[in-house]
């Protein structure tokens, strides 16, 4: 397959970027879309120009680190998929594909497809947890939980953070990510104790980042490589409503901050 | 080299109680005064940096990726195994620990395996109240699955994706911390050296992976977790930046390395296609619960799955192990489908591959039932392979998957090196020369959670340390030391790539110190790794600068560390003259076929002296005792 390539190419973040165009011609559709890029690296190599900076690490899907937009698409075309997990099979001989990093404010540019998003791991260290020290859980089995909500929670537990959904989003909210924490953690019985404090924390320290808000589009959901549905948002909106308007949870929320 | 194991003496069951109770404490109003390092953020790490900075400790927590998240051990898919006895089949701690020697064939240390069995009750408790979503039954209550090695059904699981919870569980606690105070994230991070003053471990040098900056970083212990080093083979299931750099370099500063030649290979992986390929993709060993494996009876036979009929397929696990079935150990399996495909009987474009084939199981349980189990890896194989394993068997094949050596440590998890303390993957501790499945995730998080923070506290508390900043001669050295390794890669400027030389590497290690070994071939090795070493000084390109994001020449670092540690593991491999778990050595096998061992020679662990470049490597040994388990042949017939 021959396949040609517009990459953005920017060589750190202050410095200006633009597209570059490059020609792969002897393309194999098993290859997933990262080894297209390992064997464009390659050849670039060779010719002693600068490889394309682009993060990825588990390459199964799983570790969230990978991810740039291929026409325009987060994690391109395919659903359910993080873009190493996409296999060239699913493009046709010919294509053009436009690669950019994911755009937002709050995920700046490091180096042409690689972004710093940090500000998930500061959304998640505001409230993102049940706080259980080591040592005082009780037996594994003392807590029931019935299949439905396990089954649920685990829906939502299965996000990766890879920032799609913010890619995706007109708005650059994360307003996917954050729900998806707080509805894993707010459908076990595990979770309740801090169910209304987690919502006010987690949604103001989003609001820090410099997210945007949430208007129900929905992008973030056609994106999501785990089919997060967008059920998430709404429950995060109920438990911070609930939360901001009753006051509980205020006095925890205060008190960390 | 002096090798204590420090095994608490008394019966086994009352070991690890009691090695606690002498541990001295650290108290609760010092424990900030103590700083520690921890380096990696996967199970072990993340679990540990967690649990030390809840008791009052201050924590650096370090790892190469964007975000303590992204950790390798979020990729483990099936389960973690806990002697719960749940199901009520008979499980016990004393069963775990049995299976676990057993399946490790008799190459690891008795007392750690039984400690092992005894905290995965806590770790299944810990992991529930942080909010894992394990599976349940319909009642509410946990539920389980059966693994390899095992007659029990002791496994706990979150679909296919048990490690992803159990690792957003311990980085939750981790952030939480880091929140808290108590840890300092230190992610795009990579430990290029470790800081030795007074024979003591003191701290680590680090490159900051974007702007460059290498610096010292003092502390009065360091952890290291910094998982596995099957990437040496270059493809394995690991993550593409999984290294063993941090290991490597503290052996290079005095810590023993263990068994390097233990590297698991996982019977279960999609098959290589093409020369491209930058790593393999595990599915689960949980498939083969209700999976069957088989080959067609007649090699060379091309036809198309559907096409064969039963009676000429051959189910060779279910013939030759009746008993265990498709459940046998991963060694067992991986080196069964070898025999098949070298007997010409392989499926596939290039007859490397047998069929997992799961037809049996949609058929009796129905394909809703199939897919809430095994939905997720279902779909991962059809997106990587482009075939729908509902209609078509699954091909698999072979690969490495985990390395069963690593640091030496003792029975409190410290190395050679004082106050440098290995956990997880990185050392070599539990799994003897085989590690049964789901048993990783609970060596890490036993580790991590509820071994080194005790350990730790009382290495702090039974020592005078003095006071360092990283002024300090010794911490300068290890600076420069890195900055010459860094120069000196950029400025070979040859003209082949890094990865060139990773494949040329990977490709003499799977021929030669794969799945089966030989002493011709080691030997074959052992020359040729020498050679690409120094070919690689030679002609490696690696461009760009050091004061800048360079994923270049992060690889080239790393990749220059597995040209070491490749001999290393074929020198051990030679070394070893017996063939026992996941080291196959051909002029060691009983008439069937399997490993045979040699308990008279061999009954212990090698462990490795870093005697510097250029030099041979010194061998030193650890007996094993069993006095619980008494060495047998396995066998899973």
């Amino acid at each position: 397959m021959r396949i040609v390539l517009h990459v953005w190419r920017q060589a750190g973040p202050q410095a200006p970027g633009r597209m570059v165009r490059y020609e792969l011609g002897n393309v194999n559709p098993h290859m997933s879309f990262l080894e297209m890029l390992d064997v464009l690296n390659e050849d670039l190599m060779n010719k002693g120009e600068d490889p394309v900076a682009f993060d990825h690490d588990c390459r199964e899907g799983i570790c969230g680190m990978c991810g740039f937009m291929v026409n325009g698409m987060a994690h391109g075309p395919l659903p359910g998929t993080t873009v190493c997990q996409l296999h060239m099979r699913h493009f046709k001989d010919g294509d053009e594909l436009y690669l950019e990093p994911w755009r937002a404010r709050a995920f700046p540019v490091i180096k042409d497809l690689a972004v710093d998003r940090s500000a998930f791991d500061r959304i998640i260290a505001a409230g993102g947890y049940i706080s259980v020290p080591t040592g005082s859980a009780p037996d594994g089995n003392a807590i029931p939980v019935s299949k439905e909500s396990a089954e649920r929670a685990m829906d939502a537990a299965a996000c990766i953070g890879c920032g799609a959904c913010v890619a995706a989003c007109p708005n650059a909210s994360a307003s996917l990510f954050v729900g998806a924490k707080i509805s894993h953690l707010g459908l076990l019985p595990q979770g309740q104790p801090e169910r209304d404090a987690r919502a006010l924390k987690m949604v103001a320290a989003m609001n820090e980042e410099l997210f945007g808000s949430c208007t129900n589009v929905g992008a973030c959901e056609a994106v999501c490589p785990k089919y997060i549905k967008l059920d998430v948002i709404a429950r995060m909106n109920r438990d911070y409503l609930k939360a901001a308007l009753t006051g509980s949870g205020e006095a925890v929320s205060n008190e960390s901050a | 080299m002096k090798l204590d194991a420090r095994i608490p003496s008394g019966p086994i069951e009352q070991a690890w109680s009691k090695c606690k109770f002498d541990m001295r404490l650290v108290n609760p109003a010092n424990k900030r005064k103590f700083r520690i390092i921890v380096v990696g953020t996967g199970l072990a790490g993340g679990s540990a940096a967690a649990s030390l900075a809840e008791l009052g400790y201050q924590v650096d927590s370090f790892c190469f990726q964007d975000s303590p998240r992204r950790a390798h051990s979020i990729a483990a898919q099936g389960g973690i195994n806990a002697a719960k006895n749940y199901q009520n089949d008979g499980d016990s701690i004393y069963r775990l620990f049995y299976d676990t020697v057993k399946g490790g064939d008799f190459r690891a240390r008795e007392a750690n395996v039984y400690r092992l069995a005894e905290i995965s009750l806590n770790i299944i408790d810990q992991c529930v109240a942080q909010g894992v979503p394990f599976a349940r039954e319909y009642g509410g209550t946990l539920a389980n699955r059966s693994f390899g090695g095992a007659q029990v059904s002791r496994t706990f699981y979150a679909r296919g994706q048990t490690g992803q919870q159990l690792l957003l569980g311990a980085y939750q606690a981790l952030l939480r911390q880091a929140a808290a105070g108590g840890v300092r994230l230190h992610a795009r991070t990579e430990m290029l050296d470790l800081v030795v003053i007074g024979g003591r471990a003191r701290g680590i040098v680090t490159r900051d992976l974007v702007t460059g900056n290498i610096k010292t970083h003092v502390a009065d212990a360091v952890i290291l977790a910094s998982g596995g080093y099957g990437n040496a083979f270059n493809l394995a299931t690991y993550a593409k930046g999984s290294n063993c750099t941090a290991i490597w370099r503290a052996h290079k500063r005095g810590a023993g390395f263990a068994n390097p030649c233990f590297t698991q290979i996982h019977p279960t992986c999609i098959p290589v296609t093409g020369e491209y390929q930058s790593k393999l993709t595990l599915m689960s060993e949980s498939l083969r619960n209700d999976g069957r494996i088989w080959v067609p009876k007649q090699a060379g036979d091309k036809r198309a799955p559907s096409q064969i009929p039963e009676d000429e397929r051959d189910y060779y696990l279910e013939r030759r192990y009746p008993t265990f079935g498709n459940l046998v150990p991963r060694d067992v399996a991986s080196r069964a489908a070898k025999q098949v495909c070298d007997e010409g009987r392989g499926v596939g474009e290039t007859g490397l591959g047998v069929y997992l084939d799961l037809a049996d199981a949609i058929q009796r349980l129905g394909k809703r039932t199939i897919t809430e189990r095994y939905g997720n890896l279902f779909e991962m194989y059809e997106r990587i392979t482009g075939e729908d394993p509902y209609k078509v068997p699954m091909r698999i094949y072979p690969a490495i998957h985990y390395t069963m050596g690593g640091l030496w440590v003792d029975y409190r998890l410290m190395s050679t090196i004082p106050g440098l303390f290995v956990i997880g993957e990185a050392n070599f501790s539990d799994h003897g020369a085989n590690r049964l499945g789901a048993s990783a995730l609970m060596q890490g998080l036993a580790d991590g959670y509820f071994i080194v923070p005790y350990t730790v506290g009382d290495y702090l508390a039974s020592n005078k340390l003095e006071k360092i900043d990283s002024a300090h001669p010794a911490c300068k050295e290890a600076e420069e030391n890195v900055k010459r390794v860094t120069h000196r890669l950029l400025s070979v400027k040859g003209k082949r790539t890094v990865d060139s030389f990773h494949r040329e590497l990977g490709q003499v290690l799977w021929e030669n110190c794969g799945m089966s070994r030989n002493a011709q071939g080691l030997r074959h090795a052992l020359a040729k790794i020498p050679e690409i070493r120094e070919r690689y000084w030679r002609e490696v390109n690696v461009l760009g600068t050091g004061e800048e994001f360079n994923q270049c020449l992060e690889r080239a670092g790393r990749v220059a560390d597995y040209l070491e540690l490749a001999e290393l593991i074929c020198r051990d491999a030679l070394a070893r003259d017996e063939s026992c778990g996941c080291h196959f050595r051909e002029e060691h096998q009983t008439p069937e076929g399997e490993a045979l061992r040699n308990d008279q020679d061999f009954c212990h662990t090698a462990v490795w002296e870093w005697t510097g470049a250029g030099h041979t490597p010194r061998r030193h040994l650890e007996p094993l005792e069993f006095n619980h388990v008494l060495p047998a042949q396995r066998s899973y017939q």
